[in-house]
């Protein structure tokens, strides 16, 4: 288990992960509330965190441990189309900033903790919540799997092998989230954040300094990709890499406040212009991101090779903690790896909260318990969140993490799915609710259609195409398959999305022209644009039922 | 349980509650950032290099610093 192990970097590593994880035990006093066994408080913070605690809270849980190793290890392997999560995290807050401070309001107008309790209430239909509960759960588990994946990197880096770390490391966050709900989470961003900025802003200074500079690094990046057979990568994007890029890009923004642990963290806030500065503040995650995209190149540059598992296959999200351990002092890079590991940890615990609120709230409260107090709603969501967080490891242990990966890969195009009934419906009720479940179906099939055909290919010297895996190989779907006569391909999540729309319009009007039953909508129009103060969200203790 | 008096149409808060309203032309700087960024052909060259950068990547970093600054304008004047 402990065979090469760099002692200097697990000692540092050791020491601020048992003092974030003190840390997150203490959260639990942290802006202490009367009464910790109650939803708002457990699952929501209180529903009270200011600006720069939302901005920690978002950032850390919006910016992986999982997306800081594999973005490099995309740029790595292909090039700039893993720069793909500059874009993405670019359009991303426009559009949170016009659509999520709705929810925002409404939510704490009615008191709802999760996206489908809107969905329930807006739309008048128990079975459409359902649905959207259901696809955030399925859509959330895999990603926090994937956080384990981040760790499991950083570990693998440091010569540490073998389940038992990672089992004591999830068990400590079960432990904490359990105790302290979101306000562990809050409290260790702090860290996490100061960390992961120190580390990167140090690693985009010192390690082109040590490489000889920015035109070496980039310079070996052509030279690699322009030797290698496969017409896919390069420092700037292929031509019919093009559409799928920004699909991908948008795509995945669109996705992202989608996401259950999105809304969580959103619905933290204190009042809508805590939200509104923090679209404009957190693009300086987004920065950071792109530089850490950069050690992608950096890696090829360091002549850095990933460790091969003992499948024989290279473990690409491995490129980052090794080119942390080539160029830093090792007290430095056990920095950089507790960076890292914490970094899994903040998203992992929000995750596992907003699982664990869609199952109380709208599985548990909606089918088994109907009327539970809100004491066991609290007791609930604390007993799923720490289910979740099994499950997801058994899912990394017990299973191949390819598993995981390509489960992630589905769960961004499945959660696009929400879009018509959550995002459009914050703006409009001319969708009928039977055409929105039409429309979930229908993309939910294109969804997993298009993922299944796509393969992963690999070119040979020779110019000949091996296929390495011949269902879902990426999310990039080749326009071709549709008997379109190109080479270009689009994100796979963004065509789903497409079917989705037109058969909630068709079906719509079919609904209509049927007179089929609308649902009640439970919402009225002011409630959107409610404000702290107002005198409707200061009812919200009472409302919360 | 809170109890709310039924409110006097002409009061502060209810005039407050009747004009409130999300719309304003300043939302539609908004789209400014993914208009930027979401049609590769404008910036998808190596050239012209900053720094030693290639145009790809360092276009792409100070759109992060526009929408930024966007974001922040519209902030400024919508504020609740």
């Amino acid at each position: 288990m402990f065979a090469h192990v760099n002692g200097v970097e697990l000692t540092v590593f050791v020491i601020l992960f048992v003092a974030v994880s003190a840390l997150g035990f203490v959260a639990a006093r942290w802006r202490r509330a009367d009464d910790l066994e109650h939803l708002d408080e457990w699952g929501l913070g209180g529903r009270n965190f200011g600006p720069w605690i939302t901005w920690f809270l978002l950032g850390g849980d919006l910016y992986t441990a999982y997306t800081f190793v594999a973005v490099p290890a995309l740029v790595f392997g292909a090039g700039a189309i893993g720069f793909f999560a500059v874009p993405y995290t670019i359009v991303v807050y426009p559009i949170v900033f016009l659509v999520l401070i709705r929810l925002w309001s409404v939510s704490h107008v009615h008191g709802f903790v999760t996206p489908a309790d809107f969905v329930r209430a807006r739309h008048g239909s128990p079975t459409l919540a359902l649905l959207i509960a259901i696809t955030g759960i399925v859509a959330t588990m895999p990603y926090i799997a994937l956080q384990l994946v981040g760790i499991e990197a950083v570990l693998k880096a440091m010569g540490v092998t073998g389940n038992v770390p990672i089992i004591v490391a999830f068990a400590i966050l079960a432990a904490y989230t359990y105790n302290s709900g979101l306000r562990a989470p809050a409290l260790i961003a702090f860290v996490k954040d100061t960390l992961i900025y120190l580390v990167i802003i140090v690693a985009v200074i010192v390690i082109p300094y040590k490489l000889g500079g920015w035109d070496v690094i980039f310079g070996a990046a052509e030279k690699k990709f322009a030797a290698s057979p496969n017409p896919g990568d390069g420092v700037i994007l292929a031509g019919p890499a093009q559409l799928q890029y920004a699909t991908l890009a948008f795509g995945s923004a669109l996705a992202l406040f989608l996401y259950p642990h999105s809304v969580t963290a959103v619905l933290a806030s204190r009042d809508r212009n805590v939200i509104k500065r923090n679209m404009a503040a957190l693009p300086a995650y987004s920065f950071i991101l792109g530089l850490l995209a950069l050690l992608g190149f950096m890696a090829i540059k360091a002549g850095i090779t990933p460790i091969t598992s003992a499948a024989g296959k290279a473990d690409g999200n491995t490129i980052v903690p090794l080119l942390f351990d080539k160029m830093f002092p090792s007290w430095f890079a056990g920095v950089a790896f507790a960076a890292i590991g914490i970094g899994a940890l903040v998203p992992a615990a929000i995750m596992s909260i907003a699982a664990a609120n869609l199952w109380t709230r709208n599985i548990y409260k909606e089918y088994i318990h109907k009327d539970a107090t809100p004491k066991q709603e609290a007791r609930s969501s604390k007993l799923a969140s720490l289910v979740v967080k099994f499950g997801a490891l058994l899912a990394i242990l017990g299973l191949d993490p390819q598993f995981s990966i390509d489960l992630q890969l589905i769960g961004g195009i499945i959660i696009l799915q929400t879009l018509p009934a959550v995002g459009l419906g914050l703006y409009t009720r001319w969708f009928h609710r039977w055409g929105l479940i039409a429309g979930w179906v229908a993309g939910m099939v294109v969804g997993f259609w298009t993922t299944f055909q796509i393969q992963q290919t690999l070119v040979n010297p020779d110019k000949t195409v091996t296929v390495v895996k011949a269902h879902f190989g990426g999310s990039a779907f080749p326009l071709s398959k549709l008997g379109l006569d190109t080479t270009w391909s689009i994100y796979a999540g963004f065509l789903a999305l497409l079917a989705n729309l037109l058969v909630c319009v068709v079906a719509t009007f079919v609904a209509r022209a049927m007179k089929a039953p609308e649902g009640e909508d439970q919402t009225e129009p002011d409630e959107y644009f409610a404000d702290r103060g107002d005198p409707r969200v200061q009812e919200l203790p009472v409302t919360v039922h | 349980m809170a109890v709310h008096e039924p409110q006097d149409p002409s009061s502060p808060e209810a005039r407050q509650r009747a004009t409130r309203h999300d719309r304003s032309p300043w939302n539609w700087l908004l789209l400014l950032p993914l208009v930027v960024t979401l049609f590769p052909p404008i910036y998808n060259s190596i050239d012209p290099t900053l720094l030693d950068w290639p145009f790809f990547y360092w276009y792409q970093m100070a759109a992060i610093v526009f929408s930024v600054l966007v974001t922040l304008a519209v902030y400024t004047k919508t504020r609740d």
